[in-house]
């Protein structure tokens, strides 16, 4: 039963690490390999305003997230927007942004480790005991997780029911016709990819009070991240969701039951899985 | 100003300044330091490695330099990261000799780099002394590469010790029979679990539950949450600095039940207690000092005032022995010369920070092997023969 938990709270933690990669990859069609650095740079930052100001991590996302936000829409206004004017489709877009998302993963870590060294970090922030069902789980970890269905929910309620919603939707499903109904389409991207980003700063700020963290884990984040999205099917909230807490569940019950030194042979047994049952994702629709 | 005056006076300037510049070389000696600045060992290397070499530079330029043959010579360190890997360490050793000419080398961090840089380090005569490093390996080690010399111990001597703390706890009705024990998939907890199991079953445990994780594992609920449904007595981690506070924390979190905690490598750091605060109370870790030793106080506050962070309770004042132990070679040789300095490492008696040490066929006999958490301090309560051992006490909660 225990390990049920804590499936859904490491799956929880996943969600949050992806959700942020799906919008942008599925949106504004950047493959952002640099995901897992501006998540570690976000942990970095929860740190020193912890440490330095006693704001803790939850209270941090109000200042960490619009601050990523703003970074990354100058990130794509910038450095993506010439990849995505000169890329004659989206193949080609894909490549150009995997490359040029290597090199900015490679500032932001060189960024980090100029301004805090190579060191371990952690505090201590809700890492209490709470009592669920007889067995006792991580405050920060339970908090994580209701951070992480907040969220999940918010965007996808912001996705499906509101009007801006829509079109960013539209543009993920066809960014030539949404351009052809009046929808602002790098506009629309724009705001996908610096939305992404500061979800990816926020599951980054939670996800600090209860990791050790240093300035080169964020490859480890980029892959999680990159397995779930694909598996989910690439924009899809809801798909994502799932496919995190699939991946959660199936690493405790292979710690709990097999072997820890397993849980990475187990991801990606799943992942190959799904490439050879459901190529198009979880929820995914076959089409051209 | 005739042509040939201003041939001899440009010659006669670049002449001074060659004189100026070999003098200026002749009063420092030059050390090469290749050690983790990034990557997964770097959280260890920056609390027990680098701290410690910044600070015996201090202390030796303070005092004027090393005493070579009656002149003094300055002490200068190049650093380079290896990246905590191998084949890095190896290129970086590599250019600090042929590139940057220096005189002696600051052997790496860690088990698995000083193992990796052993080779060429013998290759180029250098001597290495190496303080951070535990494998049963070392007395063949030693025979094969002359040149090396090991201080931090063997694996199975420390596998050992902490089978003895768990028999004294036993002994004394603190603890019961049933132990659980895990280790990282790493040189260091593969060779302390092949040396641990057999000790602990030979010693008439039980072994409730056993597994081991990789180095990158983040999440330790499963490992904590499967071992706390065998109901052990104690449970054993040989584990690096991740993982100790991981597990640490996810201990704490569970409330796990026991009466003896022992995890490995980090417990003995001051952010252990940062960390975990009250709960450190009785934890059990890797290595040791003995902290009411003459001297140890002022060293442990002087580390803190030049370095701008404490040391820990193991591995860094045994990185500045090694340092120390160069030095003494270096002042008894009274000369550079590689070969001479090795020899009289061999065979001298070093005046230490930690006592007095003499190696025994390269390798040191006498060390810490389990600390404990002990009213904030963290003493040794095991060891190969050291003074100053204290009783194990009985782990009481996580409060």
């Amino acid at each position: 039963m225990s390990f049920i938990i804590n499936g859904l709270l490491l799956g929880g933690t996943y969600a949050l690490i992806a959700v942020g990669l799906t919008l942008q990859y599925g949106v504004a069609r950047i493959m952002n390999l640099a995901n897992g650095e501006n998540l570690v740079f976000a942990c970095f930052m929860a740190f020193w305003l912890y440490t330095a100001f006693a704001i803790n991590p939850i209270l941090g996302i109000i200042i960490i997230a619009p601050m990523a936000f703003v970074i990354n829409w100058l990130i794509y206004s910038y450095a993506m927007r010439p990849l995505v004017n000169r890329s004659k489709n989206s193949g080609q877009l894909e490549v150009n942004s995997i490359l040029a998302t290597f090199g900015l993963l490679f500032i932001l870590k060189g960024l980090m480790k100029f301004s805090f060294g190579g060191g371990y970090f952690t505090y201590n922030y809700l890492a209490e005991g709470i009592s669920i069902f007889g067995h006792n789980y991580g405050l920060n970890r339970v908090v994580a997780f209701i951070a992480a269905a907040v969220i999940a929910g918010t965007l996808y309620l912001f996705l499906n029911y509101t009007r801006y919603g829509t079109a960013i939707r539209a543009v993920a499903v066809n960014p030539t016709s949404a351009s052809l109904v009046a929808i602002n389409v790098p506009r629309a991207s724009a705001f996908a990819f610096a939305l992404g980003g500061a979800l990816t700063a926020a599951s980054g700020a939670l996800l600090s009070s209860f990791y050790t963290f240093h300035a080169d884990m964020g490859m480890d984040f980029t892959m999680k991240a990159l397995v779930i999205v694909i598996m989910a099917g690439v924009g899809d909230v809801r798909g994502a969701v799932l496919a995190a807490l699939m991946l959660g569940l199936t690493e405790t019950a292979i710690a709990t039951f097999v072997d820890p030194g397993l849980t990475a042979a187990g991801t990606y047994g799943l992942f190959i899985l799904v490439l050879l049952f459901r190529p198009q994702g979880i929820f995914g629709r076959s089409n051209s | 100003m005739t042509i040939g005056k201003i041939f001899k006076t440009i010659a006669a300037a670049a002449l001074a300044s060659t004189l100026i510049v070999s003098a200026a070389y002749a009063e420092t000696i030059k050390f090469g330091a290749s050690a983790p600045k990034t990557g997964p060992l770097a959280g260890g290397a920056e609390v027990s490695h680098w701290p410690a070499i910044k600070l015996w530079v201090s202390d030796v330029n303070g005092r004027g330099g090393i005493d070579v043959g009656g002149e003094k010579m300055l002490v200068e360190v190049i650093e380079y990261d290896d990246r905590t890997s191998g084949e890095e360490a190896i290129k970086n050793i590599q250019r600090l000799i042929n590139v940057d000419n220096v005189d002696f080398l600051i052997a790496p961090y860690s088990t698995g780099l000083n193992l990796a840089a052993a080779p060429i380090i013998a290759q180029a005569g250098f001597p290495q002394i190496a303080a951070t490093a535990i494998s049963d390996g070392i007395d063949e080690i030693a025979k094969q590469w002359p040149n090396s010399f090991w201080l931090l111990g063997s694996s199975s001597e420390f596998a050992k010790s902490v089978v003895d703390v768990l028999v004294t706890l036993r002994d004394r009705g603190d603890i019961g029979n049933k132990v659980a024990v895990v280790n990282v998939a790493d040189a260091f907890g593969i060779e302390l679990m092949n040396a641990g199991k057999p000790a602990l079953e030979a010693a008439g445990f039980e072994i409730v539950y056993e597994t081991s994780y990789p180095l990158s594992q983040q999440d330790f609920a499963p490992i904590i949450s499967a071992a706390q449904a065998a109901e052990p007595d104690a449970f054993i981690a040989f584990s690096y600095p991740g993982d100790t506070f991981g597990l640490s924390a996810q201990a704490k979190i569970a409330d796990l039940d026991v009466g003896a905690f022992y995890v490995g490598v980090a417990t003995a750091f001051p952010a252990y207690l940062g960390a975990n605060g009250a709960a450190a109370e009785g934890v059990l870790g890797a290595g040791a000092i003995n902290v009411d030793a003459e001297g140890m106080a002022e060293w442990r506050a002087r580390h803190k005032e030049v370095t701008g962070m404490d040391a820990d309770y193991w591995a860094s004042p045994m990185t500045y022995v090694g340092l120390q132990m160069l030095e003494q070679a270096i002042t008894k040789v009274g000369s550079l010369d590689k070969a001479d300095v090795i020899e009289a490492i061999k065979t001298m008696s070093f005046d230490t920070v930690l006592g007095t040490i003499t190696l025994d066929n390269n390798i040191n006999r006498k060390y810490w092997t389990v600390g404990q958490w002990q009213n904030g301090a963290f003493r040794g309560v095991a060891s190969t023969g050291m003074d100053g051992e204290v009783a194990p006490i009985v782990k009481k909660g996580w409060k």
